[in-house]
């Protein structure tokens, strides 16, 4: 059986345009699910993983697993790194501890990235409701 | 048809306020000046996603409920919590954040804002170190050196550029947004250039040299404002910097201690640091030196990597090294729209910027213990009232999972994560849309938020739903203080 070919990467979270403004049209909008549980790779490191843009693909860390979507990352080279935006998708996977100052390591994770063609990406209803059980069975 | 001039803009720490909105039946159907978050905001605040009547969760499931029940559910959770967690803040109003503040010693809570986990390093050194710093406006009409660090303007603030600092037309120094257009110009040129050669160079064999590649006159040395920007990767704003430096992941703290001694004329004798030159860095530490007013904007990418508040502690104390051979400033890039309102609001109230645990009759401020993401990790809050923020989306997963286990009460405009685990929801107001207040800039220049349109019926702005808990927390207590004499 081949094996799933896997990289481990540092983990960056961030801001983008194309979030900050899918925020504003409703974190439950297909905008916001389309930029916002993607994941940035660099060129290469996409070549090494066998996949194209638009995959899914498996972040790891020592804390949690999140499906996103690859994309190439636009600007520049940035092997070994890969960039996802803030989010809930982003926070499945960050490290929480604050180091004793409040403030978690939401930059500069270890993780693995892998290609996961089978699983789907999780709307954020969906991620809500497996993190935590609970949802909005109701209306607004 | 109304258009609606000088409306502050309610996004993000920059806080433009030169929008004109266009109202037409009650809506605002035009947005001018405004950035794509802005117009985003300002064209769909009405969107599907809106929440219009307060919900109560009901044999799991949320249900529509009066605002009275809605406001007695509250005050009864707040009441009866032994330690309930007050947090959000950031996107309101100075106003409804000075009631929340009140409210929290009302109840003997911990009231954190959203600081805690964006620039919460940043004030710890601050007032570790000190601070020297200006207002935009004088970015804007004297400043001939600009470093961003760790902050990328193009995609988080996306007017900072062009109202600030480069693009800005400053009474004694110029915009470079001609120049940058040059540039770009220059580089689509070069690329069609160096693209022509490569396919030249496949069809003939054997292989063209190509030309050999020449040392540029570095962009540094150019006269006029001078942008640096230095990120892990390369952002949109990098893109227009007159020079980047890519700086390795969680390495920062070298970097700006490098560039420390550097400043101070002192031999660094290895050949790179954090992945850069040391000869770069030279080249950047002499233009520090000899620039007349040089401004540094730090964002999340140093407060959130390896380091944190020792990161901003030795950016803040670059600076201060620079003061004592040039004029220089900095400044954090603040994101929400209100976050220095509410370290304001929270300071002048209980002396403390965020992280204050009331549960003693008194306020106390020791992030690390009394921040939100910690007593969360810890397991020690029983309750939670969330204003206008969604800590279910923007918190670590462990620290959310807590929030959701217990009574989680949220207002907010629009349905979001947290709202979705929520037991109780309050539709609010948008402020700055929907409702006045104040907010403060990133400079901390306070600026009004305007009422531009009236708000859905029945939905009250946060400054009042606060407000009327208070009332009736205050009532319920002094009830059952009657019940137990």
């Amino acid at each position: 059986m081949q094996k799933t070919p896997k990289l481990f990467v540092t983990l960056l979270t961030g801001r983008t345009i194309e979030q900050g403004v899918s925020r504003e049209l409703g974190k439950f909008s297909e905008e916001y699910l389309d930029n916002v549980a993607v994941c940035f790779i660099d060129a290469e490191d996409l070549r090494k993983l066998g996949i194209k843009e638009k995959t899914n693909v498996l972040v790891s860390t020592g804390h949690g697993a999140v499906v996103v979507r690859a994309f190439k990352s636009p600007r520049g080279s940035h092997h070994g790194v890969i960039y996802v935006p803030y989010g809930p998708w982003a926070n499945a996977v960050v490290d929480p501890d604050t180091d004793s100052i409040g403030m978690p390591s939401l930059k500069g994770i270890p993780a693995i990235v892998e290609p996961a063609l089978d699983k789907p990406v999780l709307s954020l209803k969906e991620l809500v409701r497996e993190q935590f059980g609970k949802e909005n069975n109701g209306g607004c | 048809m109304a258009v609606v001039k000088h409306v502050v803009c309610p996004v993000c720490g920059a806080l433009c306020d030169d929008i004109e909105l266009t109202v037409e039946n009650g809506k605002i159907v035009d947005v001018k000046n405004g950035c794509a978050m802005s117009e985003a905001k300002f064209l769909n605040y009405a969107c599907e996603h809106r929440l219009l009547k307060p919900l109560i969760r009901k044999d799991g499931k949320l249900v529509q409920t009066s605002l009275k029940q809605a406001i007695r559910r509250t005050a009864e959770i707040l009441v009866d919590s032994n330690f309930p967690l007050l947090y959000g803040w950031s996107s309101t109003s100075c106003e409804a954040t000075g009631v929340g503040v009140e409210l929290a010693e009302e109840v003997g809570g911990l009231i954190d804002n959203t600081s805690t986990i964006c620039h919460g390093p940043s004030v710890l050194a601050i007032q570790d170190v000190g601070i020297p710093t200006c207002t935009l406006g004088q970015v804007r009409h004297r400043a001939d050196l600009i470093i961003y660090w760790g902050s990328d303007p193009w995609s988080a603030h996306p007017r900072h550029i062009e109202r600030y600092t480069s693009f800005a037309e400053g009474r004694f120094e110029k915009s470079e947004w001609k120049s940058y257009l040059v540039k770009t110009k220059a580089l689509a040129a070069k690329k069609k250039v160096e693209s022509a050669i490569r396919r030249v160079a496949a069809e003939q064999k054997p292989h063209i040299a190509s030309p050999a590649k020449k040392e540029l006159c570095p962009a540094i040395l150019k006269k006029g404002r001078k942008l640096v920007v230095v990120d892990v990767r390369r952002t949109r704003t990098a893109e227009i910097a007159d020079y980047f430096l890519q700086v390795k992941p969680n390495e920062d703290y070298e970097l700006l201690q490098t560039l420390r001694a550097l400043i101070q004329d002192q031999e660094v004798d290895v050949e790179e640091v954090a992945g850069i030159p040391v000869s770069q860095l030279e080249e950047i530490a002499e233009a520090m030196i000899n620039c007349s007013f040089g401004v540094l904007f730090f964002g999340l990418g140093l407060t959130m990597s390896r380091g944190k508040h020792r990161n901003v502690d030795a950016a803040l104390s670059l600076v201060r090294d620079l003061n004592m051979r040039t004029k220089f400033a900095i400044m954090p890039m603040r994101g929400h729209f209100n976050v220095s309102g509410a370290d304001t609001v929270f300071t002048w109230q209980t002396g403390y910027p965020y992280a204050v645990d009331f549960s003693r009759g008194y306020p106390r401020y020791n992030p690390g213990e009394t921040s939100i993401v910690d007593a969360l990790l810890r397991g020690e809050s029983d309750a939670s009232l969330i204003v206008a923020s969604d800590p279910i989306a923007n918190f670590p997963r462990k620290a959310a999972e807590h929030l959701a286990k217990n009574p989680l009460i949220v207002i907010d405009p629009l349905m979001n994560a947290t709202s979705q685990v929520a037991d109780v929801v309050f539709p609010s107001a948008l402020v700055g849309i929907e409702a006045e207040g104040t907010a403060y800039r990133m400079d901390h220049v306070p600026l009004p938020l305007r009422k531009v349109v009236a708000p859905p019926k029945g939905l009250l702005s946060d400054e009042e739903i606060l407000k009327r808990i208070l009332r009736e927390v205050r009532k319920i207590r002094k009830t059952r203080q009657a019940e137990a004499a």
